[in-house]
């Protein structure tokens, strides 16, 4: 029997804001524990949340940039719980009444072929502590708990383990595009839950739902549903009933296992936070953050195509990071499209290889974008040479500088002078009456070395592509 | 006059015109408290050096600036509200030991504005009751008939001020917890609107009811301590940013000549009501329209629902509210925590008394899967309705005038049963579930036996015009013959 997967995600993205959800704590990793804390993040007798205006804002970006609707009138409820992470032993959060509601994401599959994953809704809500364990105890460190959280609920519509990376892989480009989250794996920016069934190909009814906690890397996510699915078709195959529970997965044994059935699921007792009053957006303040929104990668390709003139590869990888595309843009300014396009040669090809060689990003290079620019054109325009510009540009990337100074300080001009150059030509055919020999017993390949030897005694400044001819014409005419 | 026995307005008064010190001033009501609370138990903890030392620091900034409006009054503090360095057990074993690390807004508030902030006050644990008998620190007795109950939940406040304990003091009120104790005790206590005082770093009852409020021998008192009270708080999202006006202003040539007094029908229409304190209540009322008032029999149809409406929402809350009180981070942590489940279910089952798990069950249940339609959310439609009530009245008339408690105080011990207790907020529980302003002065007193009881009457204004509730409570209380 064929089988297929229902797949939905809730994935948590930790946003970029300076303090916490609902106190003014600073938000800093790999500090002692239980130093950026207050009454308000841990819960004292008396302590009230303030609502942290930065989390709504970048909430509402999310939501704008993934085509949602923004809900002007949102509000906060308490879901109860008991758990030592849990300060006020309740998280505040959005259930009946969130920020965003609908929208999607577009994912490319590994045939090529495009698939629309729809989103249910964003909300907003506070993170809890971090437990540690130790020997014989456990401790609490609350420096985390009340980071601002948002939760995106998709619709069911992934039926693959590649399918909900490749959902989570275009989530995270666009969220780190508009710069609400740094959606970092390692850090915990970003986390999912999963809730995966499967049934007979055909089938109307879908199958019995089973949640995935405890996944923070795109691998063990991958892992855990193709784990999964095997499992429940195991369990279709034999006829053994799948029970609608909550799973954790284990990256160790790489399997899931049961946390709890549905008869043991929490009773949240979900109610209006009557500490908050609802969040109460204008239109134009929504206006104003839309303004605030980068273009969409995929919208910013089309663009960079149509206005450099550059290939849709070239296009795809420059807007694939906001920083690449972002500098790319500023360096291009002005420039025209054949230009252009020989800049984003240099970029795609040299810059990029500097960048790994180094470990450093574009935006931590000593090279502004005027400067690569302007190298590029004193290129274009013959003023340097091809050599020279291979040259100097490891050199303005680690250090800085005015390239169209240090040509003129170095005297690194190509000699594109045709007198100066013929004199160069004529000193090196006459230096060489051997070579001139085997280049009329028919040895073509000697040009070339004459060429060599004119960027010899030229320093490196002669335009090769001046030379060539020249040389060409003078040993004819011998 | 002995210098305890002063209201704000005279203390402050006093000290402005240097005719005594705040240190004596304060000495006094230390002298006073020693000699009478091991009868009366207001207090629970009253750090004499602490209160000595501010009054000096008082007297001494007194040379440098005269126009801090509280400098160096010494002023009584419920036990739950926060103050920076205090205890804040909220009469509850669960916080016995605890030390507060921060100031509440309203302490903030009062120490710019000079106050000293010197003892704290007994109350029912975690403000819940009407008789203070609930409080798991100590009891409490009403400074006019020592066998009977202050009220509550603000009984150390009331009895504190009622007994000249205290030059005045300050309580909680989330569905009668100011006004009950207010008219026990023959001492004037105010229920601000709701969102007018910050609740920042008042310890939640009922987050949606809870507010804090000055309880005064005078409505000039009233008027001064919420003067420094009130007003937007960036640290209570619930306090808007509506202007607070000046209140002793306001009540500048009160007089009761054409104030439109309310007499809701359902107020009245009620069984168990006291024929001493129906006798007040009418005298009351007939003494205001001999003042010139204009009196009008209106309705509030939803009034018989408040009660139920309160006992679901308040304990919902609550439920929440005093769910932090786990054991984890403060307070009482039970010896037998063996694992995580027993640290909650130990900690919490020895730290609260009775009356609290009675209500953390209710509101348990009424939140929970299955239920919340049928209770919390039926109640909070129930709630609006009862707003509405209140606003329309409020397009007729200037004020209701009301009972405040259905009895005078009654002896401790007498009222076993919850919900004959619950019955003493009935009159005052509409207005918190509408977020209304209201004020219970002095009104006379019953004659019980060969004991006098104080009794006060209610007055309630729309939201957030406390200077219109001022100025009429201003105007009855210098009525003749009430």
């Amino acid at each position: 029997m064929e089988f297929e997967n229902t797949i939905g995600l809730e994935t948590h993205v930790q946003l970029k804001t300076n303090t916490k959800m609902f106190c003014s704590c600073l938000l800093k990793t790999g500090c002692e524990p239980n130093t950026n804390v207050c009454p308000v993040c841990l819960g004292y007798p008396g302590a009230l949340p303030v609502m942290n205006k930065e989390a709504v804002k970048l909430t509402v970006m999310s939501g704008l940039m993934l085509g949602c609707e923004i809900n002007r009138h949102a509000t906060f409820d308490r879901k109860n719980y008991f758990y030592p992470d849990m300060a006020k032993d309740y998280q505040i959060s959005e259930n009946g009444n969130p920020l965003c509601i609908g929208g999607g994401v577009e994912i490319t599959r590994a045939d090529g072929t495009k698939k629309f994953i729809r989103i249910n809704h964003i909300h907003l809500e506070e993170d809890a502590a971090k437990i540690n364990h130790y020997a014989a105890h456990s401790g609490v460190d609350f420096n985390r708990g009340g980071t601002p959280l948002m939760e995106i609920v998709s619709e069911p519509d992934i039926s693959s383990a590649d399918e909900a990376i490749a959902y989570l892989t275009a989530l995270k480009e666009i969220l780190v595009y508009a710069g609400v989250s740094d959606c970092n794996l390692e850090e915990g920016n970003m986390r999912s839950d999963v809730n995966i069934s499967i049934r007979p190909v055909g089938a109307e009814k879908l199958g019995t739902k089973v949640e995935i906690k405890n996944m923070n890397t795109f691998k063990g996510i991958h892992a855990a549903l193709e784990y999964e699915a095997r499992r429940q078709r195991e369990c279709m195959v034999h006829s053994i009933p799948i029970v609608q529970e909550t799973r954790r997965w284990d990256g160790d044994s790489m399997e899931t296992a049961s946390m709890r059935s549905k008869e043991n699921a929490h009773d949240y007792r979900y109610f209006p936070e009557p500490d908050l009053v609802p969040v109460a957006l204008t239109e134009e303040q929504v206006a104003e953050w839309k303004a605030l929104l980068p273009e969409k990668p995929e919208v910013r390709r089309a663009r960079m195509i149509e206005e450099y003139g550059i290939a849709e590869y070239d296009a795809g990888v420059l807007s694939q990071h906001k920083a690449n595309a972002d500098y790319f843009e500023a360096a291009a300014k002005g420039l025209d499209k054949k230009t252009a396009k020989l800049l984003c040669n240099l970029y795609m090809s040299d810059v990029m290889a500097l960048m790994n060689a180094t470990g450093k990003a574009i935006s931590e290079c000593a090279m502004k974008p005027e400067a690569l620019r302007s190298l590029v054109e004193l290129s274009a325009k013959g003023t340097i040479n091809g050599p020279t510009l291979k040259e100097l540009l490891p050199e303005i990337f680690e250090k800085g500088g005015d390239p169209v100074a240090i040509v003129e300080e170095r005297g690194l001009g190509a000699v594109s002078d045709t007198a100066a150059l013929e004199a160069f030509v004529d000193q090196a055919i006459a230096a060489n009456p051997n070579v001139v020999e085997d280049y009329k017993a028919g040895k073509k390949a000697a040009a070339g070395f004459f060429v060599g030897q004119v960027m010899k005694l030229s320093k490196g400044k002669a335009d090769p592509k001046m030379v060539g001819p020249m040389i060409a014409k003078k040993l004819a005419a011998m | 006059m002995s210098l305890h026995e002063l209201g704000v307005r005279q203390a402050a008064e006093g000290l402005a015109e240097k005719k005594f010190s705040s240190v004596e001033l304060t000495q006094a009501v230390i002298d006073r408290v020693r000699e009478k609370d091991s009868e009366i138990g207001a207090y629970l903890t009253f750090d004499e050096e602490g209160a000595l030392a501010s009054a000096k620091a008082a007297d001494e900034a007194r040379a440098a600036r005269n126009d801090l409006p509280l400098l160096g009054v010494p002023v009584a503090i419920k036990d739950l509200i926060n103050v920076k360095g205090q205890p804040c057990t909220c009469a509850s074993k669960m916080l016995k030991g605890y030390t507060s690390p921060y100031d509440a807004t309203v302490i903030k508030n009062l120490k710019a504005a000079g106050a000293v902030c010197a003892g704290r006050v007994n109350m029912d644990e975690f403000a819940m009751g009407s008789s203070t008998e609930n409080s798991g620190l100590g009891v409490t007795r009403n400074p006019y008939d020592l066998s009977r109950v202050p009220g509550g939940s603000s009984g150390g406040s009331a009895a504190a001020v009622g007994g000249n304990l205290a030059i005045a003091a300050f309580g909680t009120d989330t569905g009668g917890s100011i006004r009950q104790p207010a008219s026990f005790c023959n001492i004037v206590g105010l229920k601000p609107s709701y969102g007018r005082v910050s609740r920042f770093g008042v310890t939640a009852f009922a987050s949606s009811l809870d507010q804090v409020g000055p309880m005064t021998k005078s409505v000039d008192d009233a008027a001064m301590l919420l003067q420094v009270l009130a007003g937007h708080d960036e640290m209570d999202g619930t306090t808007p940013k509506d202007p607070v006006p000046d209140y002793m202003k306001a009540m500048e040539g009160a007089s009761m000549k054409g104030v439109k007094i309310g007499l809701p029908k359902e107020y009245y229409d009620v069984s168990g009501l006291d024929p001493e304190v129906k006798r007040i209540t009418d005298e009351a009322i007939r003494s205001c329209e001999a003042a010139g008032a204009e009196l009008v029999e209106v309705s509030l149809p939803h009034t018989e629902y408040a009660m139920a409406v309160y006992y679901i929402i308040a304990p919902a809350e609550a439920s929440a509210n005093l769910a932090r009180f786990d054991g984890v981070r403060y307070g009482h942590r039970s010896e037998r925590s063996d694992d995580v489940f027993n640290l909650y279910a130990r900690s919490r089952a020895e730290g609260f008394g009775p009356e609290v798990k009675r209500r953390i069950i209710m509101g348990t249940y009424v939140l929970s899967s299955g239920y919340y339609d049928a209770y919390y959310g039926r109640a909070s439609k129930v709630r609006t309705l009862i707003r509405r009530d209140f606003e329309e009245v409020f397009k007729k008339v200037d004020t209701l005038l009301t009972p405040v408690a259905p009895t005078p105080a009654f002896k401790i011990g007498e009222v076993q049963d919850p919900l004959t207790m619950y019955l003493n907020d009935l009159f005052t529980i509409p207005g918190s579930l509408a977020g209304n302003c209201s004020m219970s002065i002095p009104a006379g007193f019953a004659q019980s036996g060969d004991v006098k009881l104080p009794v006060g009457v209610q007055f309630i204004c729309d939201a957030y015009r406390e200077d219109s509730l001022l100025r009429i409570g201003k105007a009855f209380e210098g009525l003749s013959g009430k």
